[in-house]
């Protein structure tokens, strides 16, 4: 299991990532931490015909606040995210995101912005930055434009990415006064692809859900505080709407189960 | 990790790097599409790193690069120019076993050793990061191995044992 044949660009700066994707567009990929594009290219999934590395690159490496968001560069890995002291006061849904996320081995190394633009249905990140409603700052040789977390997946592992765009940067909005946040996920065993996640947001009058791993995408809805029966309705009505299907682990009622329960257990965790 | 020049390697293209492998400073040839799991064994002749699944899933293949673990299966070699490098031989460097691998020995955290070097150097870098780890942090941590012989018990045993000495000896850890 090796990589087919490619040309390599380690980019130094931001300018020559993005003037070797208007050159070679569809053929040309990106590697960033290289933690799903890596093991696709080992298994010849993909063979792109140049790979971009900026992994290295600094001027996409930075994690800064700007005003009311957290700025996550596209070389910063999700560890350096992870590890920062003051996460769980900035964006505490994150904070509770990332111990699901693969293991410590590959958050060391894979970055915030690749699984943004992976898009893996069951993917952690995905489902934070839509549950926020978070951006995704887009930039290629000839312009730049920021996409609303919605707006940009698109379905699975599809993007709203053009071929010679670059994920510059995705941010996440800060922690508001008043909102309490809850993550969970089910797996076969720890670190592995979620059957399925949710994270919700509740505050006083409102409770806001996410579910991944169901449908092609995350998906979000926005209650108000619903309590008891009422609660379980809507976890019900959800669970059905996502249009579960079944696959190799999972039945598709096994996935409404986990709809209905772990929904449950976000929102009390929130709570 | 900034002050990075690029670099540019057509595919077939071989390209000398140097690195500093275990302390020490190495040179070796690599194509664009070489693994550093590979590079490390046939180039370097480091043969301590193993490479079970080469998709990042078993952890067998575990190395530190500027002493952050990482999967050397989902890296590829010209990525570690002028990069520090540390695999399992550099935690014996003078040919006695570390901490760990004492501690390794005494519980029996190995059988057939296959995926003992990558354990290995995950933990050397969770437990800088987490002196006082509990059980379930390093079960956690564990999670990004698979051991087919040992039921992880022993290997959980043994990290808790080094985290334990290490912190009597100093009780002023960072």
């Amino acid at each position: 299991m090796k990589p087919a044949p490619f040309d390599y660009l380690r980019a130094a700066t931001a300018h020559e990532a993005l003037d070797a994707l208007a050159h070679s567009g569809e053929d040309a990929r990106i590697l960033a931490g290289g933690q799903s594009l890596m093991a696709v290219l080992n298994m010849r999934l993909a063979q792109p015909r140049v790979l971009i590395d900026i992994s290295r690159t600094a001027d996409l490496e930075a994690v800064r606040i700007e005003r009311d968001h957290l700025v996550v560069g596209a070389a910063a890995t999700q560890g350096s995210v992870e590890w920062r002291a003051s996460l769980r006061d900035e964006v505490p849904l994150l904070a509770l995101a990332f111990p699901n996320i693969s293991h410590f081995q590959i958050r060391n190394r894979g970055t915030v912005c690749g699984s943004i633009a992976h898009a893996d249905p069951s993917a952690e990140l995905p489902l934070v930055l839509s549950l926020l409603g978070g951006d995704v700052m887009l930039r290629s040789k000839k312009r730049k434009r920021t996409l609303k977390a919605d707006d940009f997946f698109q379905g699975m592992l599809m993007t709203a990415r053009e071929p010679d765009e670059l994920i510059e940067a995705v941010r996440f909005p800060l922690k508001k006064a008043g909102e309490r946040y809850g993550f969970t996920e089910f797996s076969a065993r720890h670190g592995d692809f979620a059957m399925v996640a949710c994270a919700a947001i509740v505050t006083d009058t409102s409770i806001r859900i996410a579910v991944g791993g169901v449908a092609d995408r995350p998906v979000v809805e926005h209650w108000p505080h619903l309590k008891g029966d009422d609660l379980r309705g809507a976890l019900n009505d959800l669970s059905w709407k996502l249009n579960a299907q079944d696959d190799a682990h999972v039945s598709a009622t096994y996935r409404r189960h986990l709809v209905r329960q772990l929904g449950w257990r976000v929102i009390e965790e929130a709570k | 990790m900034s002050n990075t020049s690029s670099i540019k390697l057509d595919r077939g293209e071989r390209r000398k790097i140097m690195l500093t492998l275990n302390g020490r400073e190495r040179t070796g040839y690599c194509e664009s599409r070489d693994l550093l799991s590979d590079f490390v064994r046939h180039e370097l002749g480091a043969t301590g790193t193993h490479v079970g699944c080469e998709h990042g899933v078993c952890g067998a293949c575990t190395v530190h690069v500027d002493g952050i673990a990482a999967r050397s299966c989902l890296m590829l070699a010209v990525q570690v120019e002028g990069r520090r490098v540390d695999t399992v031989e550099g935690l014996a460097p003078d040919q006695t076993l570390g901490d760990l691998q004492q501690a390794f020995q005494r519980h029996h955290a190995l059988q057939c050793g296959f995926c003992t070097a990558g354990i290995l150097m995950s933990c050397a870098d969770y437990l800088k990061r987490v002196p006082e780890p509990t059980e379930t942090d390093v079960r956690e941590m564990l999670s990004g191995h698979l051991c087919r012989c040992t039921g992880y018990t022993p290997i959980v045993a043994a990290v808790l044992d080094v985290a334990a000495s290490r912190n009597r000896k100093e009780p002023e850890h960072a």
